[in-house]
């Protein structure tokens, strides 16, 4: 029963690593599924997490925070769509750009304008997503292996966790069952028949590069108004890149990313929770191996040892209507 | 709209240089922003970081490590590759150094090290860049992504290493002993005390850097290894019916690349922290994409974007003293801008400045 009740605190614990994943992941996946590459995740996220962080602040409002995230959020994908649309500019460099100005430009904002060394002050009541308790959690809390399941993993997350999981599905019809997502998918691949078809390669992927600003805007607003009660310097910590890697690990695919992220987030819940935990034959494994593993497991992953990744076609290369 | 339909000096001199102003002007917003005064700002960054004698050791220290993180990416440029591992490979490089002196530093004078510590920096950078590098020749997955990858991976492995393996005995702190004499190269304000870099960790690992540049440029432009990257990297397909071998040249340029990021551990471990610790790197290598980029891929070019950045870290902290609202965050805005502008939006202003010197041309070619 022990055991059993670790399992359950693991997996709760990969639910929240994982939903800021999935939000990212999944920006990631509008992205690059219309051939515009964003190595900038990392970037958005932490630009969302702050907006949101300074918004609710002041305006002591959840829902006000979120909308500034994801504001922030939108006008960096708008920025890397201006660069890597408009202009043709290397997308790669322009992630890169959208990363560096959003560490700098957090930090630097984060300290004039509240003074604490970056950070935002402590969010006051109203200004976090609190989490929500399911009828009947309390009750059922003792009834045995259900109760645990519904109470601890079903129950009391807060509203954006079970957003990020809708996400999903929701994520899965517009690309699959939407007629833009089916154009979507189209520019990604062969962005010259979908110009042929009389459709604007420009507002398609610009459309794109929105879908991607707002889910970074939901998942930087996690980490700072929802798991977090602030935002600190540098809070997305690699996340963003973890995202990419999951994007690549769940191959361009909405299911596969849940999945993939939560993969992830279980590797970071367990990592955590085994310091100090001897295995048979091997021994005891240090934190950093669990940590790494997401990392190589993309890396054998994109070597095609299991299974071969296989990128939309014309990601990465910025679309000229006439060669000249 | 290729660039040979320029001038010279227009396409390595002033598009950068519009590319830049672009950047600064928009920095100098962000200033005003903030509420100071940017013009202010500026004079307190150029006095800071060139304006007395040890400010300036301080930018040529700095800029000692954007040179080799710099001439990392330029080389993998020219072969079409983007290296985006340098910081990973720099910090395993860290590894090779302090093997080197380790081992030797009770026994033999430095400069007996040194080439020890330059061959293990460089070899242990090129390994870190070396799987992506094959991966990418052989397997064919992309060396962008891997090398991110391989960034965390190795920020995993030194922690793993400094903390468990190589930690001082009986120390609490994750990093080696400190080096003695023989692990520590000389300041250049011991060697020319009238100079007077002072407290500046400048030190000789700035001539190895130089003579990175001269080799690259060797390497690049005179050297039949060099032509086949060039070709490679300006159209694979036509290189590859020419008959370089896709796979040698991919691995042989990562290699380089990621040895010389490599080697920026020589400055900041044997040259000035005297041991290896956690995160020494600190985004040199990435700067080192935004050196690239404003340098052109070309050695005097990093060498000249090296030392601006030189001047935007050390005049920055200088500006962080002198305005306190200012932190040192303004230099990661700064290269954000610089990136964004001479990299991404290198396109923008291009088709302007082609307009306005076309009809010049056409103008002196009828004459002609």
């Amino acid at each position: 029963m022990i055991m059993f009740e670790s399992i359950i605190l693991i997996l709760d614990s990969t639910v929240r690593v994982s939903t800021p994943l999935l939000f990212a992941c999944l920006a990631g996946l509008y992205s690059e599924r219309s051939g515009v590459v964003d190595i900038g995740l990392e970037g958005k996220m932490l630009g969302a997490a702050f907006g949101a962080g300074a918004v609710a602040y002041l305006t002591a409002n959840a829902w006000l925070g979120l909308l500034a995230g994801i504001g922030v959020s939108v006008a960096l994908g708008l920025l890397h769509g201006f660069a890597s649309i408009s202009n043709r500019g290397n997308q790669i460099v322009s992630g890169v750009a959208i990363n560096f100005l959003a560490a700098g430009l957090t930090a630097l904002l984060g300290q004039t304008w509240f003074r604490q060394g970056g950070r935002t002050p402590s969010l006051p009541e109203g200004g976090r997503f609190r989490e929500i308790v399911w009828p009947f959690a309390e009750q059922l809390r003792d009834v045995p292996v259900i109760g645990p399941l519904y109470s601890e993993l079903l129950s009391g997350h807060n509203l954006l966790v079970y957003a990020a999981f809708l996400a999903v599905p929701l994520t899965w019809w517009v690309l699959f069952r939407s007629r833009f997502g089916l154009r979507l998918r189209a520019v990604g691949e062969n962005p010259a028949a979908v110009d042929t078809a009389g459709i604007s390669v420009t507002w398609l992927r610009y459309r794109a590069v929105i879908a991607c600003g707002a889910l970074c805007g939901f998942a930087g607003s996690y980490l700072s108004i929802a798991a977090g009660s602030g935002f600190g310097v540098n809070m997305t910590a690699g996340q963003g890149f973890m995202a990419l890697a999951a994007l690549i690990f769940a191959k361009w695919r909405p299911v596969n990313a849940m999945f993939a992220c939560l993969l992830f987030g279980f590797l970071d819940a367990t990592g955590t929770r085994m310091q100090g935990v001897a295995f048979p034959v091997i021994g005891e494994l240090p934190l950093q191996v669990f940590q790494a593993l997401p990392y190589v497991l993309t890396v054998i992953l994109l070597a095609g040892f299991i299974g071969k990744a296989i990128p939309p076609k014309a990601a990465g290369v910025p679309y000229l209507k006439e060669r000249s | 709209m290729s660039a040979g339909q320029l001038p010279r000096w227009v396409d390595f001199g002033l598009i950068p240089f519009v590319n830049l102003v672009a950047a600064f002007l928009v920095s100098g917003l962000v200033v005003v922003l903030i509420g100071e005064n940017p013009l202010d700002a500026v004079r307190i960054l150029i006095w800071g970081s060139v304006g007395y004698a040890e400010g300036f050791g301080f930018t040529l220290f700095y800029a000692t490590n954007f040179i080799f993180t710099g001439l990392a990416v330029a080389v993998a440029f020219h072969a079409g590759l983007f290296n985006i591992g340098g910081e990973g490979q720099a910090y395993v490089g860290g590894l090779g150094v302090a093997f080197a002196c380790l081992a030797l530093d009770r026994y033999v004078p430095w400069y007996v090290t040194l080439p020890f510590a330059i061959v293990g920096s460089a070899i242990a950078g090129a390994a870190w860049a070396f799987i992506p590098a094959w991966l990418q020749a052989k397997r064919g997955s992309h060396v962008v992504i891997t090398t991110i990858m391989f960034n965390y991976i190795s920020f995993s492995l030194m922690v793993y290493l400094l903390a468990n393996v190589m930690k001082k005995p009986g120390s609490m702190q994750p990093e080696t002993r400190t080096f003695e004499d023989g692990g520590r190269l000389p300041f250049l304000n011991d060697l020319f005390p009238s100079l007077g870099f002072g407290y500046a960790p400048v030190n000789l690992s700035l001539f190895v850097a130089l003579a990175a540049c001269a080799l690259v440029w060797l390497l690049i432009w005179r050297t039949k290894l060099g032509y086949e990257i060039r070709s490679f990297g300006a159209n694979a397909t036509a290189a590859v019916y020419a008959g370089i071998s896709p796979v040698r040249t991919i691995v042989i340029t990562m290699l380089i690349s990621g040895g010389l990021a490599g080697m920026m551990a020589i400055n900041e471990i044997m040259g000035s922290q005297h041991r290896l610790l956690i995160d020494f790197v600190t985004g040199y290598g990435f700067v080192g994409i935004a050196v690239a980029l404003m340098g052109r891929a070309h050695p005097v070019g990093i060498i000249l974007a090296s030392i601006l950045f030189g001047m935007l870290y050390q005049g920055g902290a200088e500006l962080s003293f002198e305005m306190p609202n200012i932190t040192r965050d303004m230099i990661i805005v700064i290269q954000g801008l610089v990136i964004l502008f001479a990299g991404a939006l290198e396109h923008m202003f291009r088709p302007t400045i082609v307009r306005l010197f076309t009809p010049s041309r056409a103008l002196a070619a009828k004459e002609a």
